[in-house]
C-alpha cells in the first residue's frame, strides 16, 4: 500500500468522484462565504472607499494564479520521474484554470488600479510578472494542443514547464531590478507585524480558502474528463480495428 | 564535435538565405522604427537601446526554426542521436553555429545601426559588449524552442510564443545596460546580470534540449 496507487486511472476515478462533491460544496461555500461577507457586510476603507472590496476576488485569484503554476510543475516532475499518466494530465487539466486566475487577477487589479492609482496599467514588476506568467500559460497550453501523441505532448510539455519555471523567476527578479514598484507589499503575510486589519482579514482567509478548493475541485473534475477523454479514443480506436 | 560544428557553420553560409537574412531582417526593423514614431531626434535617441535589442531578439528569432528542421527531415538527427557525441553536445553546437551565423554578424552591425537612431555616443562600446553577453544566450534558449517543435507540421509561429517570454530577462539586462551607458551611469551590474543569464543558459538548456530531442526521434 503507498501513495502511488492512487494515480491509477482506475482508482483515481473510484476516489476522486466522491470526494470532488464534498470539494465542490465546500469550494461553493467558502467562496460565497468570502465574498459576500467581503463585499456586503465589510466597513468601507476610510481612504480606498468601497474600491477596496476588489481585494476578495484579487489577492485569492493572484495566490492560485501562482499556486497552479506551481502545481503543474510538481505534476510534471512526478510524470517524467514515475510516468503516471493521471499527473499528467492533472498538469494539463490545471493549465486553463490557473490562466483563468491570472487573467481575473491582472483585470480585476486594472479595475482597482484606475481609481487609486489613476491608471489601468502600470509597467510595475508585480504587475509585469503577471504578464509574463500569463504569456508561459498561454505558450504551455499552445504546446499541449499542437502535439497529437499525447506521451510525447505530455514529456514535452512537462520539459517546458520546468524550463519555464527557472525563466519565470529569473523574470520576476529581473523586473524588480528593471523597474520601481507602484503594487504594496504582501496584505497578508505569516512573518511581518502588520497585517490588513481584522474585519477585513476573515472573509479574506475565508475567501482565500474558497478559491484553493475551487482549483482542487475544477482540477479535479477536468482531470476526470481528461481519462474519459483518453479511455473514449481507446475505445473507438478499439472499435476501427474490430 | 569541431567536424559538426564547421559541417553546420558550411551549410549555414552556402545553403543561402540564412546567414543573410538575420541581418536584413534587423536592418528593416531598425529602419522601420523612425517611419513609426516620428523622425524626432530626441526620442529616437532615448528609445534606441531598447530598439536595438528588441530587433536583435527578433531576428535571432527567425532562423530558429532552421536549427533542427532540416536535420529532422532528411533524417541527418537521428544519425547524430546514435553518434558517439551525445545530444547534449550537440545541442550546445547547434546553438553555438546559430550563434555564429546570427548573434556575431548582429553584435557587428549593431553599432552602425545604432548610428542611425542617434544613439548617444557614449553607448556605443556598451551596446557591442551587451550583445556579445546575452545573445549566445538567446541563441541557446532558441535552440531549446527549437527542439521543442522540431516534430511539429507548423512548429514556426508556437516556436515564437514559446521562446519570447523565455527571452524576457537577457532582453531586461541587456537593454538596462545600455539604457544606463547612454544615461552615462554605470554599467557593471546589469552586464554582470546578463552574463549570469547566459552562463547559466549554456549550462543547464544543452541537457534540457537533448531531453526533448530524445523524445521527439523516440
Amino acid at each position: 500500500m503507498s501513495l502511488w496507487e492512487y494515480a491509477n486511472p482506475k482508482k483515481f476515478m473510484d476516489w476522486t468522484g466522491p470526494v470532488l462533491v464534498w470539494v465542490s460544496v465546500l469550494a461553493v461555500i467558502c467562496t460565497s462565504v468570502g465574498l459576500i461577507w467581503g463585499f456586503f457586510f465589510t466597513p468601507d476603507d476610510f481612504r480606498q472607499g468601497s474600491t477596496v472590496k476588489i481585494i476578495y476576488l484579487h489577492v485569492p485569484s493572484a495566490l492560485m494564479a501562482i499556486n497552479a503554476w506551481l502545481m503543474m510543475l510538481v505534476a510534471s516532475l512526478i510524470w517524467l520521474v514515475r510516468r503516471h499518466h493521471v499527473s499528467a494530465l492533472a498538469a494539463k487539466a490545471a493549465a486553463p484554470v490557473g490562466v483563468t486566475m491570472t487573467l481575473i487577477a491582472l483585470l480585476t487589479g486594472a479595475l482597482w488600479g484606475a481609481p487609486i492609482w489613476g491608471t489601468y496599467w502600470e509597467w510595475d514588476p508585480r504587475l509585469t510578472s503577471f504578464l509574463i506568467l500569463f504569456l508561459f500559460y498561454l505558450g504551455y497550453m499552445a504546446l499541449w494542443a499542437a502535439i497529437e501523441d499525447p506521451d510525447t505532448a505530455a514529456d514535452l510539455t512537462s520539459i517546458l514547464c520546468i524550463v519555464g519555471s527557472i525563466f519565470a523567476i529569473l523574470s520576476r527578479y529581473a523586473a524588480q531590478f528593471w523597474a520601481q514598484g507602484l503594487h504594496q507589499g504582501a496584505s497578508l503575510s505569516l512573518d511581518k507585524e502588520e497585517n490588513v486589519a481584522d474585519v477585513f482579514w476573515i472573509p479574506l482567509v475565508v475567501a482565500m480558502a474558497g478559491f484553493v478548493l475551487l482549483f482542487i475541485a475544477l482540477v479535479l473534475l477536468r482531470t476526470r474528463t481528461e481519462i474519459r477523454l483518453r479511455r473514449m479514443k481507446a475505445l473507438q480506436s478499439r472499435t476501427r480495428r474490430a | 564535435m569541431k567536424a559538426l560544428l564547421l559541417r553546420d557553420l558550411r551549410l549555414a553560409i552556402r545553403a543561402g538565405g540564412g546567414f543573410g537574412l538575420g541581418l536584413a531582417f534587423f536592418l528593416i526593423v531598425v529602419v522601420l522604427v523612425p517611419f513609426g514614431v516620428g523622425p524626432d531626434a530626441d526620442l529616437l535617441s532615448a528609445i534606441a537601446p531598447g530598439v536595438l535589442w528588441v530587433a536583435a531578439l527578433l531576428a535571432a528569432l527567425l532562423s530558429l526554426d532552421r536549427i533542427f528542421a532540416l536535420d529532422y527531415e532528411d533524417g541527418a538527427l537521428a544519425l547524430l542521436a546514435t553518434s558517439p557525441l551525445p545530444l547534449e553536445g550537440v545541442s550546445l553546437i547547434k546553438a553555438v553555429a546559430h550563434w555564429l551565423t546570427t548573434g556575431l554578424p548582429l553584435c557587428l552591425a549593431a553599432p552602425l545601426l545604432g548610428f542611425l537612431l542617434q544613439l548617444a555616443p557614449q553607448a556605443y562600446g556598451v551596446l557591442v559588449i551587451s550583445l556579445l553577453i546575452g545573445t549566445p544566450a538567446l541563441s541557446m534558449i532558441g535552440t531549446f524552442g527549437a527542439a521543442l517543435t522540431v516534430g511539429l507540421r507548423r512548429g514556426g509561429l508556437l516556436l515564437s510564443l514559446l521562446v519570447l517570454p523565455l527571452y524576457v530577462p537577457t532582453l531586461i539586462m541587456g537593454a538596462d545596460a545600455v539604457r544606463r551607458a547612454a544615461d552615462g551611469q554605470a554599467t557593471t551590474t546589469p552586464l554582470m546580470l546578463g552574463a549570469v543569464i547566459t552562463l547559466g543558459s549554456l549550462a543547464i538548456l544543452p541537457f534540457a534540449t537533448a531531453a526533448a530531442l530524445r523524445v521527439t526521434l523516440r
